[in-house]
């Protein structure tokens, strides 16, 4: 019988009785002995000089321990946070790579950079004589958007980055597409803007640093995603500290959805300090902090074109994109519009040719980096806003033209223009499963229906396709990263038959805790309850590079695979000592290693005692003992691919938009658990529905203010702002390179839901014809659109 | 947060005299609009004083015909009272619509009338429903209450211990909620005594307005269609990223019409 904690059942999360009674253990639940707390003196201007800061009243305050700044890290030789991927210019150029200290020196470069830090004994105290240090400002103008920040004239974010530019890159074949465009029947043309948007994970970012004086030893404790980055970044670039005597411990993590992948000053700062006044010290951000500087998401504008023949067929793509950076490159930022954006360009299309040119700028505001698709969700909006003017523009109803577009399964594996190779899918399966989902056929009768009440009903599609599992490492290495990107497991069988699972991977909401141990549960046919996951401490886990861009089962999940592996192998052996059998007679069945063709049979717990007590065991063949370990890096990316539909109702009077049906049919390759998925898929979903009509992060374009600094003005999506979701996911495109066939979840919903939303709103305006508005279609931008085209409708 | 010393009277009389010793000192309601400004630090009181233990500012009561509310009464207590929803079902849906659940569970009348928020609900059934202030000293005309943007006719010291407010026949609330806050960029109460129309608009402006020109079209025909055509001025209306003056307006009509159809 199937284990019924096994592969494909809808195991209810076991860590969720832990966070739903509050006994989680979250950073700022740490509380050590002797503790000191440390609140930052922040910049409120977006652009300064720091003329100079006088500490001397605040070092006087209650209970203030220390006033550190930029200086004295700079006396104690602290370094510069690294970024973590280089990209080159079109004309072979590095990047430029300004510094980016935990703490500025001699100048400020957006609202909420940190100046200063007050270490004090409790942390009132400390924010107390946070107001007490005095800092000599000298105001500069700030250049805010990018696209100002560009233009030749804007004030320098950086004195030796000539006009902001980061980066001139590209990808793709221009020739080729200039080429086909000269052919084309048709050019389908969009501007589109997608928005800054600001991470918002429950848990804000906490970090506290310890250092023992009689080891040498330093402990960090962060909201981190992947503790073992935050050790090398953090210990080899900023601190100077060696591996060893470098512990870094992320334990729950309420939430990050890229935000924390990041190295952030703050980390640095507690543990740097922590050795320099001899205690703990603690920091957990404000919500106005997290609001300031969690590194913010997407900031794109671009420009895209789209050649068709006159059957519709898709001949060329050509995008510019000018990407905002923000002040400082976060750890991965570069990477983010270009190869986790332009790669992903020709979604599903057979599209022959694409060429991307991508500009990076810098800018004083808030570092920018991944967040939830990161890049993908850019790539997705763009196509599918484009294929969707062009079905309006040409007359193609728009499913037909996506379906005369797709690549079809039997092409897979499908090289793209822009370097990826899709293992498999089948797309035009996914858009048969989900137009019944929504009555597509039905639409005419229900915007007649919604006419009747004065309502405007559209409906929108978007198809989309990622790279997740990013991978393999020596690829990603030749395209700038500057880390691996495999991932590591043990698996440690004890004594009496339990077992301890340590991954690299790093779960703040994912639900690795039940997802892993099914696995390990179907495997050796153990109880679920006797599996434990362990991750998220240097000093237990072997070196992993933690959770982001939905890599945890495609690649963590594939290391505990092999670490499972070559546990049964050593079992085998030890089951054909035990049985007196041949080694190569033993079959695994359900969990049981048994003789071929006899009733004879062990469990593994049966082996995993004899390994611990070796009686009777190989011992001139095996070492006791059964506890292994694997590092697994991906021959490939994983390819997860989907079709989301949305269906809007608007309010002519109001502006309002009401999602009113939404149907995501998704292809995830092998499903481990269906209830966790569905539970990814309609969280990514609302985060998408919040990028298409709620959140916007809105600094002002003169000051630099960042205007949106709480949720009295940053909208972020409401339960009772979205409708229930009809998901549907079929598993028969299996990936065809990692050992589980797994393709990843974590991201699919927010790649695909903006754009089905925005082209859904679109549409219910045409008649007024409109053919594109901007994200987020918030009621007022909604309404003042209805303005203009009744007006123009009216006057013509 | 900056220290306070923090008190809590358990009579009227008690906490007039706390408020009373100290210019710095300040009364504390349910705390929703009062604690997050402390917490920013933009407020720095030396005493807090919290109205949640004195009976005569709390309770809900028929009064001539009317209700008569305590200061001190939460939004939910409003929301889910009976009589409330006998008398004046408008003023128990309002109370429904303010913010979420835990703003309602903790708001209180007096604090959301005495902070005057220009975008706060209670003010336009204040207006509406031809309400009357009481304080420890004295009457105010809900006409005269609200005299600005988070000002009153309140004199310093003064606390505000309940609101009367008088029965129409019909009223209905209609609320356009900003999307990130759930406060009112714009709220149209309507309430019609006999031949009498009032249309009370928060949200919109500085400070709570009649929208005369619609009083006097719906007092001939009290039907949303009456109100085609009129719309109040945009000038001097308020304009943030949410919306604009011309936008705010423009749903003053909006949601008029759909308060006077809700009304019946
Ligand atoms: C997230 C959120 C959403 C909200 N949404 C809405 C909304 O949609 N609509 C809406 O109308 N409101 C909304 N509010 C405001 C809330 O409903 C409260 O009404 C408001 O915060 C004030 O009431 P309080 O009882 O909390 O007063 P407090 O915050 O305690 O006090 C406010 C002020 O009134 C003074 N005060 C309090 N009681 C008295 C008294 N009896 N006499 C004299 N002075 C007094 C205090 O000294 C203080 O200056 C929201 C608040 C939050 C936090």
């Amino acid at each position: 019988m199937a284990n019924p904690n096994g592969i494909g059942a809808s195991v209810r999360r076991r860590e969720d009785a832990r966070f739903l009674t509050g006994r989680g253990t979250y950073t700022d639940d740490i509380s050590r002995p002797n503790q000191t707390h440390a609140v930052f003196v922040r910049s409120p201007y977006a652009h300064a000089r720091i003329r100079g800061i006088d500490a001397g009243e605040a070092m006087t305050a209650p209970g203030v321990v220390a006033v550190l700044t930029g200086a004295d890290m700079e006396a104690d030789k602290v370094g510069s946070l690294p970024c973590g991927w280089q990209i080159h210019s079109k004309d072979g150029s590095p990047m430029k790579e300004p510094p980016h200290f935990p703490i500025a020196r001699d100048r400020a470069r957006y609202v909420g950079d940190a100046v200063a830090v007050v270490i004090a004994e409790t942390r009132e105290q400390a924010r107390d004589a946070a107001e007490l240090v005095m800092v000599d400002y000298e105001e500069l103008p700030a250049a805010v958007t990018s696209v100002k920040a560009l233009d030749g004239t804007a004030p320098l974010v950086h004195d030796d980055v000539a006009g902001n530019l980061c980066f001139d890159w590209h990808l793709g074949d221009a020739a080729a597409v200039d080429a086909a465009f000269a052919q084309a029947a048709h050019v389908a043309k969009l501007d589109l803007v997608n928005q800054r948007l600001i991470p918002n994970a429950m848990e804000p970012r906490a970090a506290v640093g310890e250092y023992d004086r009689a080891t040498g030893e330093h402990t960090l404790t962060t909201t981190s995603q992947n503790p073992h980055v935050i050790r090398l970044l953090m210990g080899a670039f900023v601190l100077g500290i060696p591996e060893h005597k470098l512990r870094v411990v992320a334990p729950d993590v309420g939430g990050g959805f890229g935000s924390k992948i990041f190295h952030y000053g703050e980390e640095a700062v507690v543990t740097w300090a922590a050795r320099k006044v001899g205690r703990p010290v603690k920091w957990t951000a404000e919500r106005s902090e997290s609001f300031l500087t969690d590194a913010h998401g997407r900031d794109h504008v671009s420009h895209a074109e789209l050649a068709l023949d006159k059957d519709g067929n898709f001949l060329a793509l050509r995008v510019a994109t000018i990407a905002n950076m923000g002040a400082y490159l976060s750890t991965f930022a570069p990477s983010i519009p270009t190869y986790l954006y332009a790669t992903l360009l020709a979604g599903q299309y057979k599209t022959p040719a694409i060429y991307a040119e991508v500009k990076a700028v810098f800018t004083n505001t808030a570092p920018v980096d991944a967040y939830r698709g990161a890049g993908r969700p850019e790539a997705c909006y763009l196509i599918e806003r484009l294929v969707e003017v062009a079905a309006a523009e040409t007359g193609i109803d728009k499913a037909e033209l996506r379906r005369r577009n797709f690549v079809p399964a039997s092409a897979m594996p499908y090289q793209t223009p822009v370097a990826l190779q899709y293992d498999t899918g089948d797309f035009a399966k996914n858009l048969d499963i989900a137009l019944p989902m929504v009555d597509y056929a039905g639409f005419a009768a229900r915007k007649a229906e919604s006419a009747r009440r004065g309502k405007l009903r559209g409906i929108g599609f978007a198809t989309y396709i990622e790279a997740c599992g990013i991978a393999p490492s020596n690829v990603a290495g030749a395209l700038g990263a500057r880390a691996g990107l495999y991932e590591s497991a043990e698996v440690r069988f004890h004594p009496t038959g339990s077992v301890t699972v340590f991954t690299g991977s790093h779960s703040h909401g994912q639900g690795h805790e039940t997802t892993f141990a099914q696995l390990v549960a179907e495997r050796f046919g153990v109880p679920i309850e006797n599996v434990e996951i362990v991750h998220g401490d240097t000093s237990k886990i072997p070196f992993g590079m933690g959770t982001y861009g939905s890599r945890s089962l495609a690649v963590g999940g594939s290391a505990i695979v092999k670490a499972m592996d070559k546990v049964e192998r050593k079992a085998k052996k030890i089951a054909a000592h035990m049985l007196e059998a041949a080694e190569t007679d033993i079959e695994v069945k359900d969990g049981r290693f048994v003789v071929a063709g006899t009733d004879k049979a062990l469990s593994i717990g049966d082996i995993a005692l004899q390994a611990y007590v070796p009686h009777n065991f190989p011992l001139d063949e095996l070492e006791p003992g059964l506890d292994e370990q694997a590092f697994y890096d991906p021959k490939n990316f994983t390819y997860p691919n989907g079709c989301h539909v949305c269906e809007v109702e608007i309010d002519p009077e109001t502006g309002v938009v009401e999602v009113v049906n939404f149907a995501a049919v998704d292809d995830f390759g092998r499903v481990i658990n269906p209830l966790i998925v569905e539970g990814q898929v309609h969280g990514g979903l609302v985060q998408g529905i919040g990028q298409a009509l709620y959140e916007n992060c809105v600094y002002d374009e003169e000051s630099g203010q960042l205007i949106t600094g709480s949720y009295m003005d940053y909208c972020m999506p409401r339960a009772d702002d979205v409708p229930s979701f009809a998901v549907q996911y079929h598993e028969d495109q299996p990936c065809t390179h990692n050992p589980l066939g797994v393709k990843g979840c974590g991201e699919a919903g927010t790649i695909g839901a903006s754009a089905a939303v925005m082209n859904a709103v679109v549409h219910a305006l045409s008649d007024l014809g409109v053919t594109h508005m901007d994200m987020p279609a918030t009621p007022e931008r909604v309404w003042q659109v209805i303005q203009r085209h009744s007006h123009a409708q009216a006057a013509e | 947060m900056y220290e306070f010393t923090y008190h809590r009277p358990t009579s009227l009389a008690d906490a007039a005299a706390m408020l009373g010793r100290s210019e710095e000192a300040k009364l504390l309601g349910g705390g929703q609009t009062l604690l997050p400004t402390l917490k920013q630090r933009l407020a720095r009181p030396s005493d807090l004083i919290d109205l949640g233990q004195i009976a005569e500012l709390k309770g809900i009561r028929e009064e001539a015909g009317g209700l008569a509310i305590g200061a001190f009464t939460r939004h939910a207590e409003v929301a889910h009272s009976d009589l409330v929803r006998r008398v004046i079902p408008a003023l128990a849906d309002l109370a429904e619509g303010i913010g979420d659940r835990q703003v309602r569970n903790m708001g209180t009348l007096g604090g959301s009338i005495c902070n005057a928020d220009p975008s706060a609900d209670y003010p336009s059934a204040v207006v509406a429903l031809k309400a009357t202030v009481k304080t420890d000293r004295r009457e105010i005309a809900g006409d005269d209450f609200f005299t600005g943007m988070f000002e009153t006719a309140l004199e310093p010291g003064e606390i505000v211990t309940s609101v009367t407010f008088q029965k129409p026949d019909k009223a209905a609330y209609a609320k356009f909620r900003n999307p990130a806050s759930r406060y009112a960029i714009v709220g149209v109460f309507v309430a019609r005594f006999g031949g009498e129309v009032r249309v009370a608009v928060t949200g919109a402006g500085p400070s709570v307005f009649r929208a005369t020109d619609m009083e006097t079209a719906l007092a001939g025909n009290f039907s949303p269609d009456a109100l085609n055509g009129i719309k109040v001025a945009s000038d001097g209306l308020n304009a943030d990223i949410h919306a604009s003056a011309d936008y705010r307006a423009h749903l003053v009509t909006v949601m008029a019409k759909r308060a006077v159809a809700a009304a019946g």
